[in-house]
């Protein structure tokens, strides 16, 4: 099998895209959106021409605004972050905004209180352990049953490994968007990240499956094969089925960033990001990492 | 095999009766698809409940009455389909709080929607715990100074403008007539009459308005609010109290306003990424699988039909996360097809007929499909506790899509396979079987071959 014969050129592979990702999650760090901090984001549209930055951040100083940030959000509108607002400066947004050359409407207001903010976060933060703990629970469930030669919880850990690079690839991928279109972690961020954990932990699981299958066949008719090739044999069988529903998820993925709503852009980047990036752990890490584990034991 | 494609063709006729109900039903609005605000466009407002001035048994009766109230006032302005509702909440944030959430559809002026909610007027009733009312009752010392009463705002029933008759005070000063309902008078009555030489003021919009002494109790259930107002103000006081008064004062903790023209560009970006998304699932599907890619083209069609009408019927609203999930469960929603059509070329390759190979490829492939939808369900349930409303709305999509694909996919794909009833090892139906881009056939030599020895073993 290509991938298990080759499995150090795609550890390398892997540990690039990491070491990417982690790179750039040290770089660009991850910025919490008002979601979780509380804060003020709005969204300007003009029928017309757009009035110069210098000049909006001018009237904002103006208004009272401080400690904002101004962002140019496609060809005719204004992306604005500030804390939290008075009702005289939310009344007065679209007059600041307006100039003669076009007049501005706010396409989109949100402001959200400290302690909402504060509460989304830590409910965001006990979701993602919840659901760690049960795709641990899933894991364990799932490799429950003792198999040679490799045991249970080898699987598990690879399966919870690969996990971590699904993971670890949309967040760092996001740190790097964040640097450029200045988007923030919001809540639709935090459910893309625990929706690819879902996803992806399955993708693996049918991989190890076959090969435990596969092994437990082998024992069966007494036929001797080495570890590597029952390897390479069950993720040849399992390749098309992998690659396939990945392909229509990632499809309808492509579809939802192209066309779709602007306020599900990012997320649907976020998630395509995550999904190619566990399609690629199930099929080139996974299985070459338990081979791997499986010769440097035999070696010891 | 008749009985087979009688079920098969019965799953097509349901199929367009479940799509014409869809369409009509969206068509004639008798039961179109709930648009979230995100997508409608309006306002969503959060409050705080300031419940100081309340005791904590009345907390909950207060809360329904703020409803009650805040719901009134916003019909009165004539918004269509308010949702005003309470929640607790706060308690992952350190403290519990009660909150009300006001929806307006239609109002993309957040502030002319705080306004309009805050020209509620609050009143409360409280009682002096010392002797001698304070000269300076700030807001920030009337905690100190006095108590909850047990009568609240939400036991008024009505308010009318009246000039001073009484002795005492000045003559033909506009004052404001309170008279409490049933129930009020009774609770009036007993805190009077348990109360009589105690100070009792009466707050409006946490400003002392008028601090009496109880001299006698009171059994009539009338209240008078006097406070050095101008006929005018007395009216307004008046007519705001009838329109109802809130029983605690709230605070604005959230706002979220999307407009009108946004939210129809969302709809429409949801709708085309949907078409297209199915559009280009199906054409993957049948380039690839060919015969049994018709077949699961036909179990997603269904599946999108199912779901747009359980949309409509239960009915969920959507916003632009729950098209999201939508849009998202269509690509999942072929796995299942995916996984069998695998398994059953599989067993195809293995030697079995047709029939048995598609009755072993689903039984086959069933424990992978239920495994791969536990993990995505245990997310769309953790999703839909950790949401607010935006999540909650993927939440709830994902979760419906993934339970509905999964029996379209099992049972839909399986009864027309079924009925379709070829042979597909022979002539042309051995290409339809086959699978991959090219008109190559996955059904080599050397698969027949191995087929043929497994057979002679057997």
């Amino acid at each position: 099998m290509f991938i298990i014969r080759n499995r150090n050129a795609f550890f390398a592979i892997t540990g690039i895209a990491l070491l990417a990702a982690l790179g750039s999650i040290f770089a660009f760090g991850l910025h919490l959106g008002p979601d979780f901090t509380g804060g003020t984001l709005v969204e300007i549209r003009y029928d017309g021409a757009r009035l110069a930055p210098g000049a909006v951040e001018q009237r904002l100083t103006d208004a009272g605004f401080s400690g904002f940030s101004l962002r140019e959000s496609g060809e005719d509108g204004y992306t604005l972050r500030a804390a939290a607002i008075s009702d005289q400066q939310r009344e007065s947004l679209s007059a600041i905004f307006s100039h003669t050359g076009g007049t501005a409407y706010v396409d989109q207001l949100s402001e959200v209180g400290p302690t909402i903010g504060k509460e989304l976060r830590n409910k965001a933060l006990i979701a993602l352990a919840l659901v760690l703990l049960c795709i641990l629970l899933f894991i364990a469930f799932a490799f429950r049953k003792v198999s040679q030669p490799v045991s249970s919880w080898r699987y598990g850990l690879i399966a919870l490994l690969t996990l971590g690079f699904d993971v670890m690839v949309p967040v760092g991928f996001f740190a790097f968007l964040g640097h450029l279109t200045g988007v923030q972690v919001d809540a639709l961020f935090a459910t893309a990240v625990l929706t690819i954990l879902g996803y992806s932990v399955h993708d693996t699981i049918v991989v190890f499956d076959r090969t435990r299958e596969n092994l437990r066949l082998n024992e069966e008719r007494n036929r001797k094969e080495d570890f590597a090739a029952t390897a390479g044999r069950s993720l040849e069988q399992t390749f098309v089925r992998s690659m396939n529903t990945s392909m229509t998820t990632i499809v309808v993925l492509v579809a939802l960033f192209a066309l779709g709503p602007a306020a599900t852009k990012y997320f649907a980047l976020t998630l395509l990001v995550g999904i190619v990036a566990g399609t690629y752990s199930s099929i080139f890490l996974a299985t070459p990492l338990l081979v791997a584990v499986e010769k440097w034991r035999g070696r010891r | 095999m008749l009985q087979r494609r009688l079920v098969a063709l019965a799953v097509l006729l349901i199929g367009a009766g479940i799509g014409w109900y869809v369409y009509s039903s969206q068509m004639s609005g008798s039961r179109p698809f709930k648009l979230g605000l995100d997508l409608s466009g309006g306002t969503q407002l959060v409050y705080r409940a300031k419940l100081d001035a309340i005791r904590s048994t009345d907390v909950a009766d207060s809360m329904v009455s703020l409803r009650d109230t805040i719901e009134r006032r916003v019909n009165l302005f004539g918004v269509s389909e308010p949702i005003v509702q309470t929640q607790r909440g706060g308690t992952l944030a350190g403290q519990t709080e009660e909150r009300l959430i006001v929806e307006l559809p239609g109002v993309t002026d957040a502030q002319k929607a705080i306004k309009l909610i805050g020209q509620t007027p609050v009143l409360e009733f409280r009682l002096l715990k010392g002797d001698v009312p304070p000269a300076d009752i700030s807001e920030s010392v009337v905690n100190q100074y006095f108590e909850p009463a047990a009568i609240t705002g939400k036991d008024v029933q009505s308010a009318q403008l009246e000039f001073n008759q009484a002795l005492g005070g000045i003559p033909n000063e506009p004052v404001v007539l309170l008279t409490f309902d049933s129930e009020g008078t009774r609770i009036f009555g007993d805190l009077t009459r348990g109360n009589v030489g105690r100070y009792f003021g009466m707050f409006l919009d946490g400003v002392p308005i008028s601090i009496p002494v109880i001299n006698e109790p009171i059994h009539d259930g009338k209240a008078v609010i006097s406070g050095n107002f101008t006929p005018e103000e007395a009216k307004e006081l008046a007519r705001n109290l009838n329109y109802g008064a809130l029983p605690v004062p709230i605070e604005l903790i959230s706002t979220q306003t999307v407009s009108g023209t946004l939210g129809a560009e969302a709809v429409e970006a949801g709708v085309a990424a949907g078409l297209w998304g199915v559009a280009l699932v199906a054409l993957f599907m049948f380039l690839w699988y060919r015969l049994p890619g018709v077949v699961a083209v036909l179990a997603l069609l269904l599946y999108v039909l199912v779901v747009l009408a359980l949309f409509q019927l239960i009915p969920v609203t959507l916003t632009a996360a729950g098209i999201a999930a939508f849009i998202l469960s269509v690509g999942m929603a072929v796995d299942a097809n995916v996984l069998i059509f695998e398994r059953m070329k599989e067993e195809l390759r293995g030697g079995k007929s047709t029939g048995d190979a598609i009755r072993d490829g689903f039984a086959r492939a069933w424990p992978s499909i239920r495994d791969s939808n536990i993990s995505s369900m245990i997310t769309a349930v953790i999703l839909f506790w950790f949401g607010t409303s935006l999540i909650k709305g993927f939440a709830l999509v994902f979760g419906l899509g993934v339970l509905v694909s999964m029996l379209t996919a099992i049972t839909v794909s399986r009864t027309f396979l079924l009925a379709l009833g070829i042979d597909a090892k022979v002539g042309i139906t051995r290409f339809l079987f086959g699978s991959g881009l090219f008109a190559r056939s996955s059904l080599s030599a050397e698969a027949s071959a191995q087929a043929g020895k497994l057979e002679a073993r057997s």
